[in-house]
Order: C-alpha cells, then structure tokens, then sequence
C-alpha cells in the first residue's frame, strides 16, 4: 500500500450528524447572503451534541439562542436554565385519595407553571372520577365529570400524571435517546432531540405522555418566564412532553406547583433519601400503593388513602 | 439534622461557572465536618436555607373586627355557664359536636382572648393546634410530620404550615364542597 506523501493521513471519516450540518451550513451560506452569522448559529444550536454530551460552552450557547427565541416570539424576557440534579437528592411524591376532591385546581396550577399548549390544550394531570361502589378502576373511570360541586358523595378522584418510573417504559423505547431518566429520578425530555416518532406515548401505561400535534398555542401573557431547558420551556410542534415533578421548581428546593396550589393538601413531596422528610414519613406510616405494580416500572408516585 | 451549621457555603453551582480552588478546598473542609457530624446521608441544601430552621406558621384567620375578643368580654363580667346558642355571635354557625360542646369548652371563660386546654391551662391562638390534638391525636401527629394539611415553601428548607383553622373553620370543620374548574377538552373526532 504505498501512498504518495500528501495522502498518506488516514481520511478523516464523517458522520452523518457533520455531513448533515456542513451540507445545511452551505445550504445556509448560499441562501442568505446577508445576517449569515445568526444563521449559522441557529443551525449550530440545530444540530447541537447530545445534551448529556454538551460541553458547557456549547449549552450556554444552546441556552442563549433559546432565550432569543423566546424573546422574539412573546416579546419579553425568558429565561432558560439547565440546573444540574442535586447530589442526594432523590425525588418522591405521594397523594393522599381520600382527601383530594377532584377540584381540579392542580391541572390548572400546572398549566400555568408549566407553558403548555392552551390551544390545542394539553395536561399534563387527569383528574379520573370513579365509583365509590367499584373502586379503582380505570376503565370505568372518567376525566369530564363536571358537576356543581365536588366531591359528589359516592365518588372519589384519582390525578394521574407521570409516575416518574424507576423503570421507565418510555425511555426504554426512545429510538434517538431523547428521554432519560436524572439522577435525582426524574424523567426528563430534550425537546430539541425528540423527532416525535411516540413510541414513548404507546410505552408509557398510564398515559402521562403528551403530543404537540399542532403548533402550541400559547399566548404571550401566559408564558411563564422561568423556565428549564429539560422541563417547562415552550415546546414547539411535533415533539412530547410530560410532568417533571415542576423540574425548574424542585431544583431550587422549591415544592412542584401542584403541591401549593391543593386545596386539602392530598399531595406530597419530598426527598426520598431525607429520613426526615414528609415523604418518607408517609411511606413508613401509611399504607400506600403504586398504580400498575405488575408492570415493574417501579414508579416514585406513591398512591394512599389516609384517612 | 444532619449538616453542620457552618454549611452556608454549600450551594448549587450553575452548570459552567468555574469553581474557585479555595471554594472547593472550604466546600471539602465543611463537606468533611458535616460528614463527620452526620449519622445519616446528608439532605441537600440549596439556596442557603437552614433546614433547622423553625416552621413559619401563619396567623390564625379571625373574623374582621371580632378580635380581641376582650373588647366586649371583660374578665370581671358574670358569665352564664349553661350551653346555648349565642345570638351575639350570629355569623357562627356550629357544627362540631354540638350535642356535647359549646363555646366554654375552647374559650376560656374570663380572659376572652385565650384558649383553654382541657387542664386549664391558657393557650395563644397561634397554638390552637395543641386545642385540636387534645381530640383529634391521630391528626395532630400527622400534621407535625408534615403529612396531613398543606405544606409550602421549600422541601428541603424552611417549611410553612397552616393552622388547622387555617382550612377547617373550628365552629363548622367539615371541608366544604368546591365548584370544580372545567374539565378537559374532549379529543375532535376523527373526519
């Protein structure tokens, strides 16, 4: 194998991921001939490294083009953070059934933290009423009731959002690894990587998962400004998105949305690696049950009845 | 608790900040000291809170104008013993056990602005927890674990309770009902 001088370094060897980004950036160049620098940042921040992979510069990057984004679409301020998950930090939560009335004001709460879409709307919590004669069943349940008020005296109210599995189905089944699960147990989406094929919507056994099918809308008064790059920042079409246990909230050792807006104080959160805390107080002292436990997914929502 | 108190400086560093070597050195130094201190995994701290720190309670929610109570009760006036119904008071509506209980059995008889614990001693209204956990025990024990009513704040920090009668109306504490806010939007049909 003689090769002539010049030849003789090994060829470099590109992957699809450059070969895509350097025929875009000249696709780019050609088209636009003025504001190229804007350009070729935006598709930078396209075709961004894998954010477990991102060098901290590059997710500064990522997090400042997000901001500009944002800016531009709700004329004011938004900021994106990419807290890291807390060392010792482990999250559980736990809701008290016979306390919590179906008011709802938790679906609400959540949408106003969280800038999901108000049209299409998407929630991340239903609240299922079922019969007090059946019990739990979830086909006999039904998240539309709407009486005067509640609770109506022969039924009770079961919120269900993402379990937040030890084992989860959905990050299983991710083909692009756009899901995962952090360290401190939460299962978090890059809805930069997603490319909404939803495996993960058909995965996931109890149906927390939520697809943008049409362009979120979301008007600029509603937007919550404080948000997290993995958790409430606004979506865009064609990705999914879900509970993060309020992602932007628990990292600041603030308690999840949900959890201040209950009237009656059914919901509970808190360090499952605290021996002081609520949580693990609830776990040693009640009798709680997890919702699905045949299928191992070992979620950290832990169900109870308290009273 | 399991930190030492001198733990302030640990806090959650934005990712791609530097850390200085002198931080780091201290943060080991406090790090070493809370673990040699500590019997169990050491809870996070975050944003500098004191997860010692005690529990902020909010006031108790009394009727506008009717406190203190001494402004019409003064402790020489003769006081009729006899359970009944008190037209004074009509925005009372009680409900808690009426058969057996009436006013004299929470409020003291001569000092008005005081609660009366089933020893006879005198009770602030900001403890009235200790008047309800004379009955409800179970309850009283939960809601020192944090487990019955509502906390906020900070999970990891400093925790805000509520009274009871900050959610249940001690003269009437059945929850009362609430209209429910509007229920999700059904899927469109398929076309």
């Amino acid at each position: 194998m003689n090769q002539p001088q010049d030849h003789a370094e090994v060829p470099r060897k590109f992957s699809r991921r450059e070969a895509m980004l350097g025929l875009f950036s000249l696709a780019a160049l050609a088209s636009v001939s003025q504001g190229c620098s804007t350009k070729s940042k935006a598709l930078r921040a396209y075709f961004h490294k894998h954010f477990k992979e991102l060098p901290p510069d590059e997710l500064k990057e990522v997090l400042a083009i997000w901001e500009e984004r944002y800016q531009r679409a709700y004329g004011k301020p938004v900021a994106v953070h990419a807290t890291p998950p807390l060392a010792g930090a482990k999250f559980g939560y736990a809701l008290d059934l016979s306390r919590c009335i179906g008011c709802r004001r938790c679906v609400y709460g959540c949408v106003e933290e969280n800038n999901p879409s108000r049209d299409p709307q998407v929630h991340w919590i239903t609240v299922l009423e079922m019969d007090k004669d059946k019990g739990i069943d979830l086909h006999h349940s039904t998240p539309y009731y709407n009486p005067a008020t509640v609770p109506q005296p022969d039924k009770f109210y079961f919120p269900v959002a993402c379990q937040q599995c030890e084992h989860p189905p959905c990050v299983k089944v991710c083909p692009v690894k756009a899901t995962w699960k952090e360290p401190d147990g939460i299962v978090v989406i890059d809805y930069d990587w997603c490319v909404g094929c939803r495996c993960c919507l058909t995965a996931c056994p109890y149906g927390a998962r939520h697809f943008n099918w049409k362009q979120p809308g979301l008007p600029a008064g509603d937007v919550n400004p404080e948000t997290e790059y993995l958790g409430n920042r606004p979506r865009v079409k064609g990705v999914v998105e879900k509970c993060t246990f309020c992602v932007q909230r628990v990292r600041q050792g603030r308690y999840p949305k949900c959890v201040e807006v209950c009237p009656v104080g059914a919901r509970k959160f808190g360090n499952l690696l605290d021996p002081r805390s609520e949580i693990r107080y609830i776990l040693q002292n009640k009798r709680i049950f997890i919702l699905k436990e045949e299928l191992n997914t070992e979620p950290k929502f832990f169900f109870y009845f308290g009273l | 608790m399991t930190i030492a108190k001198g733990d302030k400086n640990v806090h959650v560093r934005p990712k791609g900040q530097p850390v200085s070597p002198a931080l780091v050195s201290g943060a080991l130094l406090l790090l070493g000291i809370g673990l040699a201190l500590a019997d169990r995994l050491p809870a996070p701290v975050i944003n500098n809170v004191d997860t010692t720190a005690l529990i902020a309670v909010s006031p108790p929610p009394f009727s506008k104008g009717i406190f203190p109570c001494s402004e019409c009760h003064k402790p020489e006036d003769k006081v009729n013993r006899t359970p009944r119904i008190v037209a004074e008071h009509e925005t009372v509506v009680f409900e808690h056990d009426k058969k057996n209980r009436w006013c004299l059995d929470c409020h003291d008889t001569q000092d008005r602005d005081q609660l009366r614990l089933a020893s006879g001693a005198l009770l602030d209204f900001r403890e009235s927890f200790k008047l309800c956990g004379q009955c409800h025990g179970t309850q009283l024990r939960d809601w020192t674990a944090g487990e019955h009513g509502k906390r906020t704040g900070s999970w990891s920090g400093q925790k805000q309770y509520l009274l009871c009668v900050n959610c249940h109306n001690p003269h009437s504490p059945r929850f009362k009902p609430l209209k429910p806010l509007p229920p999700p939007q059904r899927p469109e049909p398929s076309k």
